[in-house]
């Protein structure tokens, strides 16, 4: 029995570390192209939030299967980047052919950033840190096998729809705001990701 | 050995890709949009200026319009006949003719006809103009000749000439633009066989009508005499063409004393 709440604990803490601690954007400087490409309304920074996190979960399963169970076993893990894309790929073709039938109007909103999540490297960096071994949260060591993959990419890509909704948060409330000219658009959105950046340093401490 | 050693990964991959691509085409057969290809087609008959006179955002909402149902096939005015015949072939509904309108100016004070009150230097913009002392024109009713009417037109029929509109009727495509955009309401679409004009909307009395302009209408009703076919009457103070009557015998024409009933015959053959 405690070794079952002891384990659970374990998962909760690296949740939260994906979350905050480890955050995609903040602290690892992933996926930073959607994130201030995508990010002028809470719509549709949540739209690309939800894609991102469908990919990177689904992601973070089929690479972690076909690394462990057919790259590996044939010793040839040396094609693990490539055959990331691929499933990455085709992975980011479904959600847009999803979208397209589901919700034109994100479609049409997300635009060209939708197929862009191809090479969004939150999500190929999350891919190749789940077999790139262990990691440490909290003192202990966590092994990636293939349920910590998962939660990894789910929880990371959590971590990225958070980041990008708060920062269209921003953005939406300083459309009318009185910036200086030189500072207005992306420069004054570079200095919110900055100042946001050094906020989640915050949570360093809490895992 | 070593050949198989660059084949094996080959192999692999490309089975990797060949399930992934299995997988996407079963995905895309499921979820196909289907592309009504009649939007496409009504599109490729529009004329494409945009110039909003079927009261949509453009050619292309058009024709989702018309395909949609909810636009009629012979909404396209500029288009005419062969448009609306072409787009109900696509859309195998009957479009009904369409009689051609044409824009047409309800002015003559040119410079040389009209009283002048004062020199207007502001922005170049009837609307404007117009709400200051009424217009640098006499006559509260007359074309203000700035041309609020060239810039809406979207296909280069209208010139301003010697402080007056001039619409060119074989540009015009009877869009209606310019009509919404005059501020005084002289433009006016009137069927394309309609050749015989009032040029004058001034609904003062005659008295005052003749000091503002040598070609006023002053509502004497001599053309309503002359007429044969009791197609022109004297409404508000401006002799009006009932269009449905009116043979275009012309005999009005030189009988009006202030030269504003217009035959544009051989305006409209050139």
């Amino acid at each position: 029995m405690t070794e079952f709440w002891s384990e659970a604990a374990k998962v909760l803490l690296f949740m939260v570390s994906c979350v905050l601690t480890n955050n995609f954007i903040f602290s690892r400087f992933l996926g930073c192209c959607p994130f201030l490409g995508v990010s002028n309304r809470v719509e549709t920074a949540f739209g690309m939030g939800m894609a991102v996190t469908f990919v990177m979960a689904l992601a973070s399963l089929f690479t972690y299967i076909v690394y462990t169970w057919v790259l590996v076993p044939l010793n040839l893990s040396y094609l693990s980047t490539i055959s990331f894309i691929l499933i990455i790929a085709s992975l980011v073709q479904v959600v847009e052919m999803f979208l397209k039938k589901s919700a034109p109007a994100l479609y049409g909103a997300l635009g060209i950033y939708l197929p862009l999540i191809t090479t969004n490297c939150a999500v190929l960096g999350v891919c190749i840190l789940n077999i790139g071994g262990p990691t440490t949260v909290a003192g202990m060591t966590i092994e990636y096998n293939l349920i910590y993959s998962v939660l990894n990419g789910v929880f990371g890509a959590l971590g990225f729809l958070l980041a990008i909704v708060l920062m269209a948060g921003v953005r939406e409330r300083l459309e009318t705001a009185d910036i200086p000219a030189p500072l207005r658009g992306f420069p004054s959105s570079l200095i919110i990701a900055g100042l946001m950046s050094i906020a989640f340093m915050g949570f360093k401490g809490l895992v | 050995m070593d050949i198989l050693n660059i084949l094996f990964p080959l192999l692999v991959l490309g089975a990797i890709g060949l399930i992934f691509g299995l997988v996407l085409g079963f995905v895309g057969k499921k979820f196909a949009v289907e592309a009504d290809e009649r939007v496409e087609k009504v599109r490729q008959c529009l004329g494409g200026a945009n110039c909003g006179a079927c009261g949509f955002a453009g050619c292309d909402a058009f024709a989702e319009a018309v395909v949609a149902g909810r636009a009629p096939v012979n909404g396209c005015t500029p288009g005419g006949n062969a448009t609306a015949k072409a787009i109900g072939e696509i859309m195998g509904l009957e479009a009904g003719t369409l009689e051609p309108v044409v824009a047409r100016v309800r002015c003559s004070g040119n410079c040389d006809n009209m009283v002048v009150r004062y020199e207007y230097k502001g922005m170049e913009s009837c609307r404007a103009a117009a709400a200051i002392a009424g217009g640098p024109k006499a006559c509260h009713f007359a074309c203000v000749g700035l041309g609020d009417c060239r810039k809406a037109c979207k296909f280069d029929a209208i010139v301003i000439e010697n402080g007056v509109a001039r619409i060119d009727p074989n540009r015009c495509t009877g869009c209606g633009m310019c009509e919404a955009a005059c501020p005084r309401q002289i433009i006016h679409l009137l069927p394309r066989s309609q050749t015989i004009l009032v040029a004058c909307r001034n609904k003062a009395i005659g008295r005052i009508a003749r000091l503002q302009c040598r070609t006023a209408c002053v509502a004497c009703g001599r053309c309503v005499k002359q007429c044969p076919s009791e197609a022109i009457a004297v409404v508000d103070g401006v002799a009006q063409i009932d269009e449905t009557k009116c043979t275009r015998c012309g005999a009005c024409v030189p009988a009006c004393p202030m030269h504003c009933i217009h035959n544009l015959f051989e305006e409209n053959l050139a």
